[in-house]
């Protein structure tokens, strides 16, 4: 009989610490199928975010490393600089990348580095247990804007995507969504790429993917895969925001 | 003859790193060591090496982390203000075990302080620095041609202890210029098996410095523990002037060690047994040495460049074995040898 569907050889089979509804797990697990698809497993170094995902080497069956808070894009450049025919990637969450690292990444994507950046974007701190992220939405309710984010007050959700497009060193950035088979499959898609662009030395990318984060929005599982498509997705409109290729 | 070429000690580390097989270099400007920078910006690239401008100490420091957990040798440079902010990415370092070698070239504090030499960063470099509980391998040069030679060796003991080194100077050590013997462009490094690389014919390597199982991480506290005794047994470096026949000691490091050392040839002259004792290992602290020298009758006059801060050293050193008092400069004032004596003849 054809074996048809398996554990990815770059998954552990270590049980995971993520909450019920969780899209860490499913985004683990798309970037270990693409790693595998690729045949990259024993030349990818991964670099774990501080935050719920920095248990990652856990549960990624390949060379991977933890950073400081925000420092998974300059961790990256001095690992690529060293090792320029390995697969190096960075795994990073909303306060990592768009407010304590907001220079590593905007200088590693500026350098042009050959990276690949995952970025989870699940509007919220989650490993603090719930408080405002760079990328909260507004109105959104949390630990520390218990009234909603007032943009007065608290400022804007920031886009890295967005963001990061103005400058001439990025190659591909996109955003995708984890709300839905369909979308899961297409965020396969764009991590799949981000990797490729690296093997073919095309420069730096990025995808986003909207994640959902049910204990922290106070939601349901099912409820808060309806609030990204219904909510998140205004603020965050999926698609390609940029690609060079 | 030796040949010897005339560089400063910003150039020397920079030639240093180097000819001791690191080929990446992460920098921010800041003064008093930009010559450092600027150097590595083009030397790197004539011996194929790698330079980054950075676009802060952090990256700096964390490109650092990312070179040097992948293998490498790797070093980074900065001035106190930019030291304060690398140690976020020291103290990872030391968690994780990883080795590296920094830089400081001391300028003036607290804040922004000013350009002008000190040593009011002995507390930062010697007692770990950052958070968590660690020790940096840390020297005090106090020539052009000691800051390239221990530069050179601090590659080797980071790789041997997998632990950060770091280079205490100062704006005299970083701007002067003195005759130096270079060392030969080092071939053969050690092998680092522990090194990311891609896991390719081996199970995954990771690297770590967060252990969230209770009992873990005090196993992990021992373990360097351990290493740091080992470092603390091995590693000591010093120097004694007219040990044997003093009654005076003046105990002074790096730049502010040569000018005591003047101060101590002028009260020489003048028939004054007065010697000097110069530690070169900043940590390990020579704890044992001083003491031993600590005999009866004999007086201490600690100088530095600051308010008093290898004071505390020198005091848990010897204790009430022997007479000890301070002198010191704070601010970017530097002490002349005649001040020295002077404040030598009061006590």
């Amino acid at each position: 009989m054809k074996k048809v569907f398996g554990r990815p050889k770059s998954l552990t089979t270590e049980k995971t610490i993520y909450c019920p509804g969780c899209g860490h797990g499913i985004a683990h697990r798309l970037i270990a199928e693409v790693i595998d698809e690729l045949k990259i497993r024993e030349k990818t170094i991964g670099i774990a975010p501080v935050g719920c995902a920095v248990l990652a080497y856990d549960y990624w069956n390949f060379d991977v490393t933890e950073a400081a808070h925000g420092r998974p894009p300059a961790v990256a450049t001095g690992i690529k600089r060293v090792h320029p025919d390995k697969i190096v990637f960075t795994y990073q969450g909303d306060g990592d990348i768009a407010a304590i690292g907001t220079a590593e990444i905007v200088h590693a994507a500026n350098r042009g580095e050959n990276i690949t950046v995952i970025f989870i974007n699940n509007a919220v701190y989650g490993m603090t247990k719930g408080q405002m992220a760079p990328t909260t939405i507004l109105n959104q309710k949390t630990t520390t804007t218990r009234k909603g984010r007032n943009s007065q007050s608290d400022g804007y959700p920031i886009k890295v995507c967005e963001l990061l497009s103005s400058l001439e060193g990025t190659t591909y950035l996109e955003r995708v969504a984890l709300d839905s088979v369909p979308h899961i499959l297409k965020s396969k898609q764009a991590i799949k790429k981000s990797f490729r662009n690296q093997l073919e030395k095309k420069g730096f990318s990025l995808v986003e993917l909207l994640s959902p984060c049910p204990i922290n929005w106070g939601l349901s599982p099912q409820e808060s895969l309806r609030w990204i498509k219904e909510k998140m997705t205004l603020t965050f409109p999926l698609g390609v925001v940029k690609d060079k290729t | 003859m030796i040949k010897k070429v005339l560089i400063s000690g910003n150039e020397a580390v920079g030639e240093a790193a180097i000819r001791a097989g690191c080929r990446y270099y992460f920098g921010y400007p800041i003064t008093p060591q930009n010559q450092l920078t600027e150097y590595m910006s083009w030397r790197m690239r004539e011996v194929g090496g790698t330079f980054i401008q950075s676009e802060s100490e952090l990256a700096a420091i964390n490109m650092v982390f990312g070179a040097s957990l992948a293998g490498a040798r790797a070093m980074t440079s900065s001035s106190s203000p930019g030291i304060s902010l690398k140690q976020e990415g020291i103290s990872y370092l030391a968690g994780c075990e990883l080795p590296a070698v920094i830089i400081n070239m001391n300028r003036a504090g607290p804040g922004l302080g000013n350009i002008t030499p000190s040593q009011s960063d002995y507390f930062q470099a010697t007692r770990g620095g950052g958070h968590g509980d660690y020790r940096t391998i840390a020297f005090g040069p106090s020539s052009i041609q000691e800051l390239f030679d221990l530069t050179y060796l601090a590659f080797d003991l980071a790789d041997k202890y997998r632990n950060p080194a770091l280079i205490l100077g100062d704006a005299i050590l970083a701007q002067v210029m003195e005759p130096v013997k270079l060392k030969k462009i080092k071939k053969r490094l050690p092998k680092k098996p522990w090194a990311l690389t891609g896991c390719k014919g081996r199970k995954p390597n990771f690297i770590r410095s967060l252990y969230l199982t209770p009992g873990v991480l005090e196993t992990h506290n021992w373990k360097l523990a351990a290493k740091y005794k080992k470092i603390e047994e091995r590693e000591i470096r010093y120097e004694t002037y007219y040990g044997a026949d003093s009654n005076f000691f003046l105990v002074a490091y790096g730049s502010c060690a040569r000018i005591a050392m003047g101060a101590v040839m002028e009260g020489r002259k003048e028939g004054m047994k007065l010697g000097l004792f110069r530690p070169i290992s900043l940590w390990p602290f020579p704890y044992k040495a001083l003491e031993k020298l600590a005999e009866k009758g004999k007086k201490f006059l600690v100088v530095e460049m600051n308010l008093g801060q290898m004071f505390d050293d020198v005091k848990i050193a010897i204790g009430n074995k022997a007479k000890i008092s301070f002198y010191g400069r704070p601010g970017g004032g530097v002490p002349t040898p005649k001040e020295i004596l002077k404040e030598v003849k009061k006590r």
